[in-house]
């Protein structure tokens, strides 16, 4: 993988091969903290983080680490990021850190992180894996902004907690729709932007298990 | 009694982990295309859930909590921070434990669950059931009734989609939401359904 450049590897990840629309990879704790734009902004900012540094620290290591005990090693490597990111938001962003509640803690376990680790980052070197890491952290951000921006300006009628849409109960003419703020509009808000994200570059397109055939008898009509 | 049986029930369909809290979506969204696959790895999930969530209980409430040091001499010693690292380990030795004991005594056992095992390490429920666990400040009995019922939760919710989408392959669905999509929208579908059920407790 030597011809890869730094640009592609930056870049590619966001529309061309998305974390979450292609390689189902990190959804696991991305859709939780999707209800408010600040929220999810502190979320993507820790991800990016920790899957950039924890990507430059396995690829530095990686011609020292025995085969078998590798998932081990990542594992640590990646928990002791996520402390680091813990600690920091705790300490400076005590409100946001309450409200993400466990879902900090669980990027440990966001296969993003992993994945890239062990996919990327044990073949190519340090340079290469730290943009590869900020790549899969954009595109994973890229998903998570695009559907918080619909949740929370259709579910409370404001952007970043700053009022657009004046709702009825404060005296406006908007009548939020709830259901955006509950779980279930998540997974149809990516289940639809991937159906964009398909229409606009067909080849991510899946092919189907099975394909309907013709008539083949004429029906009794 | 009723406390307990309120908390299951809380911790299966109110709370389902899946639905609710969308944790462990990956191996949710990948290993639910055939329902034995889904029942295999339910099952797995029950057994780690209720062994983990347990021992990280104890760990937590023995050793890492503000003070818990106290029986070593140190009263003020706070190592909560070392937590997620913990929890993360305890998972993983557990897993491989599991994965051992099953292979020497229940080889049929360990056929049928073993490819999933190595799975569960990095399945987030897991990891969202010990930290829900610490953040709720759930006793040692509670604990071990919150880790059955989140993974009794998950197994229901993996094998009814899986149930799903074995008859959703031969449905016509637009080209675009083939695949990743469509399970996604049927997700969210289940996941309304499963909403009927907030407000329920004993």
């Amino acid at each position: 993988m030597s011809d890869v450049t730094a640009k592609q590897v930056l870049f590619e990840p966001i529309f061309s091969n998305n974390p979450i629309g292609l390689q189902i990879l990190g959804i696991c704790s991305a859709l939780a903290v999707t209800t408010s734009l600040n929220v999810t902004i502190v979320m993507c900012l820790s991800v990016i983080a920790v899957t950039a540094f924890s990507n430059l620290a396995v690829s530095l290591v990686r011609t020292q680490i025995p085969g078998s005990i590798r998932i081990i090693v990542q594992m640590t490597i990646i928990a002791s990021l996520v402390i680091v990111v813990d600690q920091i938001l705790k300490a400076y962003a005590y409100e946001i850190s309450k409200q993400l509640s466990v879902f900090v803690g669980l990027i440990i376990t966001n296969c993003i992180v992993m994945g890239r680790a062990e996919g990327f980052a044990m073949k190519n070197g340090p340079w290469l894996s730290f943009l590869d890491g900020i790549g899969n952290g954009l595109g994973y951000s890229v998903m998570l902004l695009f559907v918080a921006f619909f949740r929370e300006l259709l579910g409370a009628g404001s952007l970043f907690g700053v009022t657009l849409l004046p709702t009825v109960n404060e005296g406006g003419w908007y009548i939020p729709n709830g259901l955006l703020l509950l779980p279930p509009s998540a997974f149809f808000i990516i289940g639809l932007a991937i159906w964009g994200l398909r229409v606009w570059k067909p080849e991510q397109v899946e092919e189907p298990d099975y394909k309907m055939s013709r008539h083949k008898t004429k029906e009794a009509f | 009694m009723e406390h307990y049986i309120s908390l299951l029930l809380k911790a299966v369909f109110v709370e389902n982990m899946a639905l609710a809290f969308f944790l462990g979506m990956c191996t949710f969204l990948a290993i639910s295309k055939k329902i034995e696959a889904a029942i295999g790895l339910g099952i797995a999930v029950v057994v780690v859930l209720t062994l983990t969530v347990p021992v990280n209980n104890l760990i937590y409430n023995n050793i890492l909590r503000e003070g818990a040091l106290d029986w070593a001499g140190l009263p003020n010693t706070d190592l909560s921070f070392l937590g997620l690292i913990t929890y993360i380990g305890v998972i993983a030795a557990i897993v491989q434990i599991m994965e051992m004991v099953l292979d020497k005594y229940i080889p049929a056992l360990y056929s049928a669950l073993g490819v999933f095992l190595p799975l569960i390490t990095v399945n987030c429920a897991i990891m969202g059931a010990a930290l829900f666990m610490v953040e709720r400040d759930y006793t040692f009995g509670e604990s071990v009734v919150y880790g059955f019922g989140a993974g009794l939760g998950w197994a229901l919710a993996i094998v009814a989609l899986a149930g799903i989408r074995e008859k959703l392959k031969y449905s016509d669905v637009p080209e675009g939401l083939r695949g990743l999509g469509i399970t996604f929208v049927t997700v969210g579908l289940m996941s309304l359904g499963f909403m009927s059920f907030s407000g329920i407790s004993l």
